[in-house]
């Protein structure tokens, strides 16, 4: 007799738990011939408020962690997902129709891409800071540091996510991370890899969903601190970065996949003076 | 023993006003059609009538500055372009009295402060500007970055020609050209700049200024040949812009108000710290978008803080502008008069206790003496809403930990202020004030080489250092 498969629920990841939507919705998610694959949870705006609390209590622990704790922690989410390699890849590959061989690349880049942001975090004060010779007895210094609380809209693809959300808690951010479409299935999963990556609660959250209904939520929330909205397409970025002037968001979107431009641009830079005498 | 002070009054003779103004375009003075007058806020007397630039005059400034990009300023080498700036730089030096005392005039700010203060580091911006113009490789945007075009610039009156010099120095060692508009109070350190780039033969329409008031900025804003937009200004005004360029590729910085905290531990050093505190606030009447508008002090020397507070406060000298001897001069508009009367009436009302010295302020002209504001709750107005006047609310706090939270809890996040004598007690606490500027034992400091800017509603970018540079290039590949 042949055993029944035991199949995943997919839900959201808040505050390192994995809650259904408070709005009980899911929407479905087939194949490319139409077979189901999941019912991921369809995030609501009040779970998106959910997920700012949580990512705000998160934040500061995570900036005061050492450069080199979240390089590490970094480092740790690739190990992890190396582990969750095929899984990972096959749902690439059931959900958005890409070959197997395609999902693979795509899954290795996310690795890498980990990897690469890893070694970044306790570059950013060499690269992005400076002592600054002002005319005066004063030592001055200016140091980059996070804004506070990202939310990312990424494309529809299990790439672009990981390229959305590493950049941005590099640095010290935490983030809250609107994922569209099919890559909910992908996302999910990748949310139990950092279940495992010593990641604290609250540092990355996960609402699968759409878009149209929640990243207008997110613009005009007044304790998110900036905006990646590389996903949204570019006839409705006008609305929400109207929004989004409410609190005069950082909103940016990018065309490169891999630029320390997305960690800086979630950066603020602070200048300290101290006067300098015996 | 009584000392009084001789009047000393700086001549205004070396400055001579026109008495109507039009606009600068294309390197020529054009005539505008309406004007209005600007007064010398310390006296209300007429000093001149200046242009009100409506969307023509915008438009044909754009189109100055756009023809001025292509056919000259972008193909000049960056040594060339340094070489012009330097040549600004150093006239603004020869010039820099006459340019104190028509700023004085027309402000209201004391002579000292314009002639120490403010013109110094006008010439000190264009001159380290003009070293970065041909090496902008080492700026951190990659190899060959590149201007945007044509710069869209607004800014405020209470440091008119220093706020001009932050916009237009970084502009044209990058490479832009620029349609800047002073404030509507306080345009003719703007106009006289002009002359300054006819003696320096900087090519027509590289730099072009309109004059006007918030309609003239909107027409800038909205201008679809501006590329990018520098302001500063009020918050309102710069969330005005940000939903205004939305749906536009202009790129923007803005510097907006602030409400900065001062912190003075129970250990700082009490004679430096009442000088800082004094300077914090009543530094350019107040006029300051990073003064030091919060005063919290640890409980244990709030007392004692509080009397020597107001013994130096007694000593400061409020008057003549143009007196070398006065500290804190007229406050630049009978608008901004109102505004600080009913903010101060508000922190009356809310119950908090009102102290200032007794001042002999003039009948003409705007005046608000030295103030203090004790007893005041994180709820009061006077605790949250910039004033921008010589008005200082004071809070106390009993833990390191409860400072932050208060210097912390506003929109806004430009400026901060620690006082300690210890080391780590000042490290940690500039860590944890989510402000772009943090001034430990010291405060008001500006110089061209250090960024300047806000963090949270207090605006977008950086002016000033390497990092000021950012905003007006893209990135090279």
């Amino acid at each position: 007799m042949s055993r029944l498969e035991v199949k995943k629920t997919y839900k959201l990841y808040i505050n390192g738990a994995f809650p259904r939507s408070e709005s009980g919705r899911i929407y479905e998610v087939s194949d490319a011939k139409g077979n189901f694959i999941a019912n991921p949870a369809l995030a609501s705006r009040k779970d998106l408020r959910d997920a700012v609390v949580a990512a705000r209590a998160a934040q500061p622990g995570w900036a005061k962690a050492t450069a080199y704790n979240r390089g590490q922690i970094l480092y740790r989410i690739a190990e992890m997902l190396e582990g969750r390699a095929d899984q990972i890849a096959n749902e690439i590959s059931a959900t958005s129709g890409v070959t197997p061989k395609k999902a693979h690349e795509q899954l290795t880049a996310a690795i890498d891409r980990w990897v690469w942001y890893a070694g970044w975090s306790d570059k950013l004060a060499a690269a992005f800071g400076s002592t600054n010779p002002v005319a005066g007895p004063y030592y001055n210094f200016t140091i980059p540091e996070p804004q506070g609380v990202i939310a990312v809209a990424p494309q529809d693809e299990f790439l672009s996510f990981i390229d959305a959300i590493a950049p941005v808690i590099t640095s010290g951010n935490s983030v809250i991370a609107l994922v569209p479409g099919a890559s909910a299935v992908p996302a999910m999963t990748f949310a139990e890899v950092l279940a495992t990556s010593d990641l604290p609660h609250g540092v990355i959250n996960i609402l699968t969903g759409s878009h149209d209904e929640l990243a207008p939520w997110a613009a005009s929330h007044m304790d998110i601190d900036g905006m990646d909205i590389s996903g949204i397409d570019k006839k409705k970025r006008t609305a929400l970065k109207e929004a989004g002037a409410e609190n005069l968001k950082r909103i940016h979107h990018f065309d490169d996949a891999q630029t320390p431009n997305r960690i800086y641009a979630f950066m603020e830079a602070k200048t300290v003076w101290h006067p300098i005498g015996v | 023993m009584d000392f009084e002070y001789a009047p000393a009054p700086e001549s205004r003779a070396i400055v001579s006003i026109k008495p109507k103004y039009g606009h600068f375009i294309d390197g020529k003075f054009v005539n505008g059609r309406n004007h209005f007058a600007t007064i010398n806020p310390a006296t209300e007397e007429v000093l001149s009538q200046i242009a009100l630039g409506n969307a023509s005059d915008v438009d044909k400034a754009v189109i100055a500055a756009q023809k001025a990009y292509t056919k000259t300023w972008s193909k000049l080498s960056g040594k060339e372009r340094g070489k012009y700036l330097y040549r600004i730089a150093r006239i603004l030096q020869e010039r820099a009295r006459e340019f104190a005392v028509l700023e004085t005039l027309d402000n209201g700010k004391p002579i000292r402060e314009t002639r120490d203060i403010d013109i110094p580091l006008v010439a000190a911006h264009f001159f380290y500007h003009a070293g970065w113009a041909d090496k902008l490789d080492y700026a951190g945007m990659g190899k060959s970055p590149k201007p945007h075009g044509v710069a869209g610039q607004i800014i405020p009156w209470n440091f008119p020609l220093l706020m001009l010099a932050w916009k237009v120095a970084p502009a044209l060692a990058t490479g832009n050209t620029v349609v800047l508009k002073p404030a509507e109070t306080t345009s003719l350190t703007a106009l006289l700049f002009a002359e300054v780039c006819q003696q320096a033969e900087l090519p027509d329409g590289v730099v072009n200024i309109v004059t006007g008031d918030g309609s003239t900025g909107s027409a800038i804003v909205n201008h679809s040949g501006i590329h990018k937009i520098a302001f500063t200004g009020s918050t309102e005004v710069g969330k005005k812009i940000a939903r205004a360029i939305a749906g536009t590729n202009k790129k923007a910085t803005l510097e907006l108000g602030g409400k900065g905290a001062n912190i003075v531990f129970d250990d700082a050093p009490i004679d430096e710290t009442v000088e800082g505190i004094v300077n914090g606030i009543f530094f350019n009447q107040g006029h300051v978008c990073c003064a030091g508008s919060r005063l919290i002090l640890q409980e244990g020397i709030a007392d004692e803080i509080t009397e020597k507070l107001k013994a130096r406060m007694s000593k400061i000298r409020v008057g003549d502008p143009l007196d070398k001897n006065t500290d804190l001069g007229a406050i630049n508009s009978r608008e901004q008069l109102n505004k600080i009367n009913e903010l101060s009436a508000a922190g009356d009302a809310e119950g908090a206790e009102r102290w200032s010295p007794t001042c002999n302020l003039s009948d003409k002209g705007y005046w608000f003496a030295p103030t203090i504001f004790t007893g005041v709750t994180q709820a009061h107005r006077i605790a949250r809403e910039e004033i921008f006047g010589p008005v200082l609310s004071i809070l106390t706090f009993r833990t390191p930990q409860e400072a932050i939270e208060k210097a912390n809890n506003t929109p806004f996040g430009l400026s901060a202020g620690v006082w300690s004598e210890k080391g780590s007690r000042i490290l940690w606490a500039t860590q944890q004030l989510r402000a772009g500027v943090i001034w430990a034992n010291t405060f008001n400091k500006f110089d061209p080489t250090s960024p300047f800017g806000g963090y949270k509603e207090s605006g977008w970018g950086r002016e000033g250092g390497k990092h000021g540079l950012a905003s007006y290039l893209k990135e090279g590949k």
